[in-house]
């Protein structure tokens, strides 16, 4: 398989990948492991990619309470960085070191992950949960939103045409939290059937964000029961797992996130 | 049409290549490095992993110009002077390979692996092999040339 004919672009600044990307029909290229698969299968016949993978957005920050972390950020990176080693953010890099496989985790980006957002992608549960914002610049502004903003739908964003995810900004949870990854896979593809990330807090409030059941990855509502806030959610389903399967394993893994982010919250040894 | 600059198997090659074409068609037809091998075209089954700046990577979902300037490497770069490298050699000695088609993908996964972790333990590589398929082995054999190409005895 190989693409319909396409115009390539190298950015070497942001300013040079905006003012490409400002082209009718572009598209953003980081990693390229949801893009290359798609413009293979000609879901998606862009007029100009424009490769942004080697501009300086890559890696961690803390400060301020926060963790700032560059949108070309590979999971592998994640998946070992001294910053999220800790229980109140176990579950990126749990969820990190989790996704695709090897080959996939040295070349995927979170950023490109968010903006694609595929509805059984599984990142974003984690991000919800965790209350994260995205920092999305154009040529002419700046601007920051809850995750849960820029998820619209199934691979669909507020993103606009011009713009671009830099950063993804994640509050550092009070001291004494503890956050989890659970999922049950597909065998073959690797993506959620149902996946859930949960934070604990000191006090025992309960954050859950959920993957891979409904249209967009979603969090369920603060101070609700989780099982019951399930049943508000329009589930899914598929020749893979029908509908009330999926909501099933959406139960399992809400129960077995929270019940290990409530056990690293209490500094227990898994 | 573009012209690609960069380091393969330690050469500097330059070749002509369209926007669209893919790494491993480069390197297959472009150089004529059949070794990596086009499996599934999926991104799937792992038979096209080459090292890109030291870290597996699948060829097929790479564009070619995306790997301007890097440093490629694949299984024909991986013998020197007629000397098998230690994961080739173990492959040979634990019978890590049947068919042998997936083998120039496993063994450029293995030594990223290795790289990263000398010693890894049984699912430490299983984990890594997530993204590697054989049809004839069962793995357990290529489990074990991994791990002791690392110094681990089975």
């Amino acid at each position: 398989m190989i693409p319909a004919p396409l115009r390539y672009v190298r950015a070497s600044s942001l300013d040079e990948a905006l003012e490409a990307l400002a082209e009718p029909d572009a598209r953003a290229l980081a990693g390229g492991q949801s893009l290359v698969s798609i413009l293979k299968l000609r879901v998606v016949r862009p007029s100009v990619v424009v490769d942004i993978g080697r501009l300086d957005l890559r890696g961690v920050e803390s400060g301020d309470g926060e963790l700032r972390i560059g949108a070309l950020t590979t999971w592998a990176e994640l998946a070992s960085a001294p910053e999220l080693a800790g229980p109140a953010l176990a579950a990126v890099a749990e969820c990190a070191a989790s996704i695709g496989d090897l080959q996939v985790r040295n070349r995927g980006t979170i950023g490109g992950s968010l903006a694609h957002v595929d509805p059984a992608s599984d990142m974003p549960a984690v991000m919800l949960a965790l209350g994260a914002r995205v920092v999305l610049r154009s040529a002419a502004a700046q601007r920051e939103l809850e995750v849960g903003d820029f998820f619209v739908g199934p691979f669909t964003t507020t993103l606009g045409e011009h713009e671009l995810v830099t950063e993804v900004v994640l509050p550092v949870p009070a001291p004494g939290s503890g956050s989890a990854y659970r999922s049950v896979e597909h065998p073959a593809s690797g993506f959620a059937l149902a996946g859930a990330a949960a934070l604990v807090g000191p006090d025992g409030a309960r954050a859950v964000g959920v993957t891979g059941i409904a249209s967009v990855p979603r969090r369920l509502p603060d101070g609700v029961d989780p099982e019951s806030a399930l049943e508000g959610i329009d589930v899914y389903g598929d020749r893979f797992a029908p509908a009330e399967y999926r909501r099933e394993l959406a139960r399992v893994v809400v129960e077995r996130a929270l019940a290990s982010a409530a056990s690293r919250a209490q500094g227990e040894r898994e | 049409m573009p012209e690609l600059a960069l380091r393969v198997n330690g050469e500097q090659r330059s070749l002509e290549v369209e926007d669209r074409t893919l790494l491993v068609h480069a390197l297959r037809d472009g150089l004529g490095l059949t070794g990596t091998h086009v499996g599934c075209d999926t991104s799937q089954c792992g038979a096209c992993t080459v090292l890109l700046d030291g870290r597996a990577v699948k060829s097929c979902t790479l564009l070619a110009l995306q790997a301007e300037a890097a440093e490629v490497t694949t299984i024909e770069g991986l013998a020197t002077d007629g000397e098998l490298h230690p994961v080739q050699r173990a492959f040979v000695e634990h019978h890590g390979l049947q068919c042998g088609y997936c083998t120039p993908g496993m063994i450029l996964t293995a030594i990223d692996v290795l790289a990263r972790d000398p010693r890894p333990d049984d699912a430490t590589v299983r984990h890594a092999l997530r993204g590697n398929l054989c049809r004839c082995t069962g793995y357990q054999p290529i489990v074990e040339a991994i791990r002791a190409a690392g110094g681990t005895p089975p």
